[in-house]
């Protein structure tokens, strides 16, 4: 015990450095350790109020049927039942909030229509394809076609 | 110095454990309060998804709509989720031919004949939200990780950009956003989710080929289907904990 107390100014030194390493590690961390760090894991807990902050695009159906009631009785029976709207008007979560400010563009059917029903091989067999040239000619597919319920032919139809 | 072997111990292990204490303290004292999300508990949901290959059309709407919904860049090679079409010949299951072109943006334009003797399908690919994410294991400073309801997100202000991620992930569904410099993925539309709307793949699928599960809710349709279907996830040799489940999923398939 005297060998270890004999030395007592450098024990003194040496425990003060210490100290101020280990205020200094303290300091450092409080400073670069962002807030939230490691509540819920190793990572910043405030990422993900941040990933939740994004916008939304898509408005959901529960908006569109909201004022355009009409269109699921229309669809009700139909191939095109449980599609859901904005599958082919696109996203209109802008025009759900402000449908004066932001109108909804009509799609085009030709286009439209094919991107799911023209002949692909690696389609399901059993879902209806056409090929819309050999179909229709240069006619659109809601000229005959009712959009919500395809197999609902419109008044007219060949 | 009379001192033995047991005091020593003792000593040390008081110290030890002092040590220790003083940490988890300090920590404790350091990080507050957790943010508050009003109306959405993160502990009682945990998210998967189911993608049926045998409804899946190849029309491309999912790629579409979730570079929209989620800003990711139109040019090409920058994905979120994407389809792949894949054209086995003879039913040779180790070598398919696969392709997707734009990631399947603009559609599959035609390009087997029927009746080649081969079979094709088109696999619509995403973030698996593995529940033992090899990119989150890999990240060296925390920028990636599970979120407590099963979502794999990337904190964007912490990510240097080091790719580490980008190579770990087996699924390779991780890019680096060419505007920022810091890694992109799926996060499974958290934005949406967490506002109990569907994700916007979901959205616009048209054939319900995709759907969003809470395989926490006992009410969701997802167990429902996983107790009736045979599922498999990708890659299950590589003990990702993946929470995509696929139907139909052909051995081919990579």
């Amino acid at each position: 015990m005297k060998v270890l107390f004999g030395h007592k100014d450098h024990l003194v030194r040496m425990a003060a450095l210490f100290l101020a390493g280990i205020v200094v590690f303290l300091v450092l961390k409080a400073v670069f350790v962002p807030k939230g760090f490691g509540v819920y894991g190793h990572y910043r807990a405030g990422a993900l109020e941040e990933n939740r902050a994004h916008p939304v695009a898509y408005a959901g159906r529960a908006a569109c049927v909201e004022c355009h009631s009409d269109v699921p009785e229309t669809a009700k029976g139909g191939g095109h039942a449980f599609i859901r709207c904005e599958a082919c008007h696109g996203p209109l979560a802008a025009h759900a909030g402000d449908p004066g400010e932001h109108q909804a563009v009509r799609p085009e059917s030709k286009v439209l229509c094919a991107r799911c029903h023209a002949p692909n091989v690696a389609r399901p067999a059993r879902f209806p394809q056409v090929d819309p040239a050999e179909h229709a000619g240069d006619e659109a597919c809601t000229a005959c076609h009712t959009a919500h319920n395809p197999r609902q032919q419109k008044e007219g139809a060949k | 110095m009379n001192r033995d072997r047991r005091d020593f111990l003792a000593q040390s292990t008081k110290l030890l454990f002092l040590t220790g204490a003083a940490q988890l303290g300090f920590e404790a004292l350091l990080r507050g309060e957790p943010e508050a999300a009003p109306n959405y508990k993160t502990t009682d949901h945990w998210w998967g998804m189911i993608i049926d290959i045998e409804k899946c059309i190849g029309c491309g709407n999912c790629v579409r709509a979730c570079k929209e919904e989620n800003d990711v860049p139109r040019e090409p090679y920058y994905f979120r989720t994407w389809v792949e079409r894949y054209h086995v010949p003879d039913g040779d299951i180790e070598r398919p031919q696969v392709d997707s072109p734009n990631g399947g943006y603009d559609g599959f334009p035609e390009k087997y004949r029927a009746g080649d003797g081969a079979k094709s399908f088109f696999v619509p690919k995403m973030c698996n939200h593995c529940a033992h994410s090899p990119c989150v294991q890999v990240c060296p400073v925390g920028a990636t990780f599970e979120s407590p309801d099963g979502v794999v997100l990337v904190d964007p202000t912490y990510c240097l950009g080091c790719r580490y991620c980008v190579q770990a992930c087996p699924y390779g569904c991780r890019y680096i956003d060419p505007r920022t410099h810091t890694v992109d993925k799926c996060s499974l539309c958290y934005h949406r989710i967490t506002k109990g709307l569907t994700t916007a793949c979901c959205e616009a699928c048209p054939t319900e080929a995709r759907v969003l599960g809470d395989l926490k809710d006992p009410k969701d349709p997802i167990h429902e289907f996983l107790r009736t279907h045979k599922v498999q996830v990708l890659k299950p040799q590589m003990a990702t904990g993946s929470k995509t489940y696929y139907n139909g999923l052909d051995g081919s398939v990579r």
